[in-house]
């Protein structure tokens, strides 16, 4: 028994430094300055902020973060509003051709997103929002809008039958129900959903990379993967894992607070056979 | 009480689900529906992204270009390689993960803690992040391996044609996994307790148990999960593009296709290529529902 719990404890142990290590060597890595750099020690001898004062001055980091924000933010919002007005049709009306459009739905979130990059384009460009935040807003609609569609339609099917019925004798129509009735109960599900589609718009990549052009308008994830340095051959690797490390942390505090919601967010509808 | 008669209420509650779906369906149809038609529409052309509402048809040209293209055959092999690989790995580590989590045993919160983290950050920046510890010259795995006396000397990780697909293969496994224990642990803590009660009673080997009751019982979610992480995988784009750039030992078809619609312009070409992944993943999809009878549920 004792030698089985020792191996078990070595395999825990492993996989929890497997999952950690890379992390933890970009926070020691961002620490490093000049030369130390190329240097492989766990720890840097001289530790410094260095790396941290030059995202920020030397590159638009700040000005990357603040474009994230502001993307990610306005396509949940909008997303949401769209979703809750969506979910109660799908999960509480009964009417013809309900699976088929709750097929569609998961359907447009599995695509391919350079499937419809070239379509995209020229919407774009047609609306004037090439290297523009609004392009990012109208591109990420197409995986947050399904994607909170399907979770809030199936927390929507779980409200009971009665609340509704008590509100309907009450002479409430439809809309009176979804935003008097359900929407202030519904403060979790929606705080959970955004969040996960939060992070998915804070973290996408090609949209951002392709309707993006200029230092400034780009996201944090277009700027961390095309930073450069002063020389054209050297990568400043101690900028880019400083402003891995700055925008990391957040996510990984959001996730660790907020990880029984975002497991039950994630296996909404997905899991059940 | 109402006045209104049941049938005219039930009448005007789905008239108004109707009103309500309108400004999702309106948004959807403009921001994948539209554009996913243009995709097929410019395959068919030889668009270019500076002309493009200046263009001929040229009928299947450009699909039998593609299939002329060794670099093309080369991105749809690297990308069912790195499909097959990744996703089966994830499969059988997440699995692992999940039954450790599943046991009630101490340790068992900060583990959970620890496999999330991977899962919390980008996947830009999971890249950049191995992609350092990968760097032939001055990276913490080449030390390692060479302080161990793995090897005798530093390895070009990224850019050797052989190691670059296994190494994005290992970085999406470490991003992914978590995501498979998460969701295979979700189906566990869903088995009904007693049977396994009478399992123990009856003196079943744990090994037997498992594959003879665990693995049955969660197959149905088991399966959806692979499913995800399968379509998932076929379009990967961003842990190519950023570790390996457009090298086309690594390609996967969605960075073939978009090298050829932003970097060479060719809008035509390049939707032609996007177009196949799209007939690619509904290929994977059919599959999935008719031979692996995945069923996928909103709800119960």
């Amino acid at each position: 028994m004792g030698l089985r719990r020792i191996a078990f404890a070595l395999v825990v142990l492993g996989i929890v430094v497997w999952a950690v290590f890379p992390f933890a060597w970009a926070i020691v890595t961002s620490l490093k300055a000049g030369s130390a750099l190329f240097t492989v020690e766990a720890w840097p001898s001289q530790p410094s902020l260095a790396n941290y004062g030059a995202i920020f001055k030397e590159q638009p980091f700040g000005r990357n973060i603040l474009n994230s924000l502001l993307a990610a933010s306005a396509v949940v919002a909008l997303s949401l509003g769209l979703a809750v007005l969506a979910a109660y049709a799908l999960g509480r009306v009964r009417f013809r051709g309900r699976g088929l459009l709750l097929f569609v739905v998961l359907g447009v979130s599995m695509f391919p997103q350079v499937a419809v990059l070239s379509g995209l384009f020229e919407l774009v460009r047609w609306l004037g929002l090439y290297n523009r935040i609004g392009s990012l807003v109208l591109s990420y609609l197409i995986f947050t809008l399904p994607f909170t569609v399907w979770v809030l339609t199936t927390f929507m099917r779980e409200l009971p039958k009665e609340l509704e019925e008590a509100a309907m004798v009450d002479g409430a129509g439809p809309f009176v129900i979804v935003t008097r009735v359900f929407l202030p109960l519904m403060g979790p599900a929606l705080a959970a959903t955004g969040l996960l589609a939060f992070i998915a718009a804070w973290n996408e990549f090609l949209f951002a990379l392709t309707f993006t052009l200029t230092d400034d308008a780009r996201t944090v994830p277009v700027a961390i993967a095309l930073m450069s340095g002063a020389s054209q051959y050297e990568l400043p690797w101690g900028q880019i894992m400083a402003a891995s490390v700055v925008v990391t942390v957040p996510l990984i505090g959001l996730v660790l607070l907020f990880q029984r919601r975002i497991v039950s967010g994630l296996t909404a509808g997905a899991v059940k056979g | 009480m109402s006045g209104l008669p049941h049938s005219s209420l039930e009448r005007q509650r789905r008239r108004a689900a109707w009103l309500f779906l309108l400004p999702m369906l309106v948004v959807l149809t403009g921001v994948a529906g539209w554009p996913l038609f243009r995709t097929v529409f410019f395959s068919f052309t030889d668009a270019t992204l500076a002309t493009l509402d200046g263009f001929q048809g040229v009928g299947l040209d450009n699909y039998l270009w593609l299939m002329r293209d060794p670099v093309w055959w080369r991105a749809v092999w690297n990308t069912l390689v790195f499909t097959v690989v990744s996703v089966g790995i994830e499969t059988a580590l997440g699995l692992g993960i999940a039954l450790i989590l599943n046991a009630h045993l101490p340790g068992r919160g900060l583990l959970r803690a620890a496999v999330l983290i991977p899962w919390a950050i980008p996947t830009v920046v999971s890249a950049q992040m191995w992609g350092w510890m990968f760097h032939d010259l001055y990276g913490v795995v080449n030390a390692i391996l060479m302080g161990l006396g793995l090897i005798a000397e530093p390895r070009a990780w990224t850019a050797d044609p052989d190691l670059a697909l296994p190494v994005v293969i290992a970085v999406d496994v470490w991003k992914s996994t978590p995501f498979m224990a998460l969701l295979i642990l979700a189906a566990l803590q869903m088995l009904p307790r007693d049977l396994y009660e009478a399992a123990r009673v009856d003196g079943v080997h744990p090994v037997k148990v498992f594959f003879r009751i665990t693995l049955p019982l969660i197959r149905p979610a088991l399966m959806v999960a692979v499913l995800f992480r399968t379509l998932d995988a076929l379009r990967v784009f961003d842990l190519m593009y950023v570790l390996t750039g457009n090298s086309r030992s690594t390609m996967s078809m969605s960075v073939y296709a978009r090298q050829y619609l932003i970097d060479f312009q060719d809008v035509g070409y390049g939707s032609a290529a996007a177009t196949l992944l799209v007939l690619v993943l509904a290929v994977a999809t059919v599959l999935a529902v008719t031979l692996g009878r995945v069923r996928v549920d909103a709800g119960r």
